[in-house]
């Protein structure tokens, strides 16, 4: 097993059934969630996974998570094609890859105190021999997710903490079955802006600590600067731009990641940068545009956009970004 | 703690929705037309010595309360009656030392009564109940389960149409089925019965009981099934169901130990406040199955205008409904823990 083959997603794709076929229509339609995604997860590493809301981050999510089943594509790990398992096999594998959902307030049980829903995963999993180690790895995942001291919260309800104490408990009850992949889907949104920081963060610690690989899913390209290694972004299903955080923050070639980037709100006022303001709404995953599925909103779209389908381009050893424009 | 005292005050409040509850139930049938003295024996030829012989037997000369004869303004009595000499106090004074009264038509303490249809209406119901809460959720749970497929069609569908079913028709069809299959019709038992061993009794009610729990069961359960689908596909969409797949519990784990405790939440009321209810019968059921339980004794009792009777029934019916509401609450702090017991 090669570092590189850590976590490897080829042609992955996802369609949703938007209606079922009729009389009037001969075959039915279908939603491009994920419409042909590739990339490589290396070991305690972070991506970002940036797009607007719509293009399918957290439908890539659920695929890797295996709690949706993909419709085309493989997804191996260590070396293992993981895209079809059995229940049991799934059951083993999700010790390894863990997930925080994006809302805290959704997603704890409001029945469960703290300390059951941390501790519910080492008894489905059969972890720890008694109770008193569960109890130290439950304390462990507590304290290293922010929790300290862990034993003020055990007994509390989800209700009785805040937004980020609360996405805290999420990420600890990640962390209890100490995974080597971390999928944050938008792990801060519903968080206030204040705490944002302080979960990203405990993220950025978490992955020099606990050496755990971190897919970060967001729509905030501000965010992703200050740990990611690697960002991808993606458009209507697709990965358009792929390379290290610096390459594409500051060398975007892609169209859609230069606007991206040039309406991340700079701090100092007396900079000015032109800002490209994409025009239309995301196009209807149900019918993706033929050939380059950026072209309607393009600012230097070409005749040859709306015919042909853009090849990945390599740009460097680590930067790829789909456009005809860097086709030479 | 904080705990105990919004408890305490919880039963402070039931404890004064009874006592209201005893007040508006005297003056309510003290408002009703028609002389009581006179429901009962319909006879013309009765002499007006003898009625108001009745009348005084059962302290109906006295005025209703001080000022009024009855409570029909019209009729002003004199205000130098002593007060506790009244209809109502007299009541009160009777209600704290648990005296129920004596029914006028039937001339028993109203208590007996009561308390002889009320288990056999506890019996009947309660059966009753117990069997759709179990089948009910159990459809519900499987609908919810298999949301949008043939068995949650099905169980909809049948659901709504049991719901919709009128109580006595079904009760009449059963009835029509029972006479054809040797189950008996009427009552509680067959007559002579109580000559019998211990076993062949319960065996003879057990029997009796059959078709009327039937009808119950198939009315009441579609409500229980529609409830418990509904709040368990709520539940099952919510996030914290897709984080316990993500952490790796099975879909029986996820069931059992997430999405059936948060959607019971809504069914413990239904379920709450239908148990209170079982104390009232089924009149319809009670009445097609002349099942000696308490929504028949109310029925006889209101063609009577016999007081005492519906007053100790009404009584009870509330009684039963506050303390089951009051359960609910309770339940509800327990398993909700956000609600607080404010």
């Amino acid at each position: 097993m090669s570092k590189d083959h850590f976590l490897e997603v080829r042609g992955l794709k996802k369609y949703f059934e938007a209606d079922r076929p009729s009389i009037f229509t001969r075959e039915a339609r279908h939603v491009h969630a994920v419409d042909g995604v590739d990339f490589n997860l290396r070991h305690s590493e972070v991506i970002a996974l940036v797009g607007e809301s719509g293009c399918g981050k957290s439908t890539l999510a659920l695929l890797l998570m295996g709690l949706e089943e993909p419709t085309a594509g493989t997804i191996s790990f260590e070396g293992r094609d993981i895209t079809h398992l059995n229940d049991n096999e799934r059951k083993s594998l999700r010790r390894k890859i863990q997930m925080v959902f994006q809302d805290p307030y959704e997603s704890l049980n409001p029945t469960q105190t703290i300390e059951e829903i941390i501790n519910e995963p080492l008894l489905v999993h059969g972890i720890g021999a008694d109770k008193t180690e569960r109890d130290g790895r439950v304390k462990k995942a507590m304290e290293d997710s922010g929790l300290k001291p862990a034993e003020v919260y055990l007994k509390r309800f989800p209700h009785e903490l805040s937004g980020g104490q609360r996405q805290r408990v999420v990420i600890a009850s990640a962390l209890v079955l100490e995974p080597e992949i971390l999928l944050a889907d938008e792990p801060v949104s519903m968080l206030d802006v204040s705490i944002r920081a302080e979960i990203i963060n405990l993220l950025a610690e978490l992955r020099i600590t606990r050496q755990i690989a971190v897919i970060f899913i967001t729509h905030d390209l501000g965010s992703v600067g200050f740990f990611a290694d690697r960002v991808a972004v993606m458009y209507l299903g697709r990965i358009v731009e792929i390379g290290t955080m610096l390459e594409v923050l500051e060398k975007p070639q892609h169209p859609y990641t230069k606007a991206l980037i040039s309406v991340i709100p700079v701090p100092n006022p007396r900079l000015r940068r032109e800002r490209i303001i994409l025009q239309g709404e995301t196009p209807n995953p149900i019918d993706v545009p033929q050939g380059c599925r950026f072209h309607p909103r393009c600012p230097l779209v070409m005749a040859t956009c709306k015919a042909s389908d853009p090849p990945f381009v390599t740009l460097s050893k680590t930067h790829q970004a789909a456009c005809l424009l860097l086709v030479k | 703690m904080n705990r105990s005292r919004a408890i305490l005050r919880k039963i402070g409040w039931a404890f004064f929705t009874i006592l209201f509850v005893v007040i508006l139930n005297f003056f309510l049938f003290r408002v009703l037309p028609g002389d009581p003295a006179r429901a009962g024996i319909r006879d013309p030829r009765l002499k007006k010595e003898a009625i108001e012989m009745l009348r005084v037997r059962f302290g109906l000369d006295k005025p209703v309360i001080n000022c009024f004869e009855a409570l029909n303004p019209i009729k002003l009595g004199s205000c130098a009656v002593n007060p506790l000499d009244t209809q109502f106090f007299i009541y009160v004074r009777n209600l704290a030392q648990g005296e129920l009264g004596v029914s006028y038509h039937t001339n028993r303490p109203v208590a007996d009564i009561l308390s002889e249809r009320l288990w056999n209406t506890v019996l009947l119901i309660g059966a009753g109940q117990i069997l759709s809460i179990i089948i009910g959720v159990i459809f519900g749970v499987f609908a919810a389960w298999k949301a949008r497929t043939a068995i949650d069609f099905t169980s909809v569908v049948s659901s709504l149409i049991v719901w919709s079913l009128p109580t006595f028709w079904l009760a009449i069809i059963l009835l029509f089925w029972g006479s054809n299959n040797g189950l008996p019709l009427a009552g509680k038992a067959t007559p002579g019965a109580s000559s019998l061993p211990l076993l062949q009794q319960w065996a003879d009610i057990g029997r009796h009981m059959l078709l009327p729990t039937i009808t119950y069961t198939i009315v009441y359960m579609g409500e229980y099934t529609l409830i418990m689908r509904s709040s368990l596909m709520d539940v099952l969409s919510e996030d914290y169901i897709l984080t316990a797949k993500a952490k790796g519990l099975s879909t029986f784990q996820i069931l059992k130990d997430h999405a059936l405790k948060n959607a019971m939440l809504p069914l413990v009321t239904v379920i709450a406040i239908n148990l209170g209810f079982t104390v009232a019968g089924a009149i319809q059921i009670e009445a097609v199955f002349s099942w000696p339980g308490l929504g028949g004794a109310v029925f006889e009792a209101v063609g009577r205008r016999d007081f005492p009777v519906l007053q100790g029934a009404f009584l009870l019916i509330a009684v039963a409904v506050i303390f089951a509401n009051l359960i609910a609450d309770l339940t509800y702090s327990y398993l909700d823990p956000r609600v607080q017991t404010e």
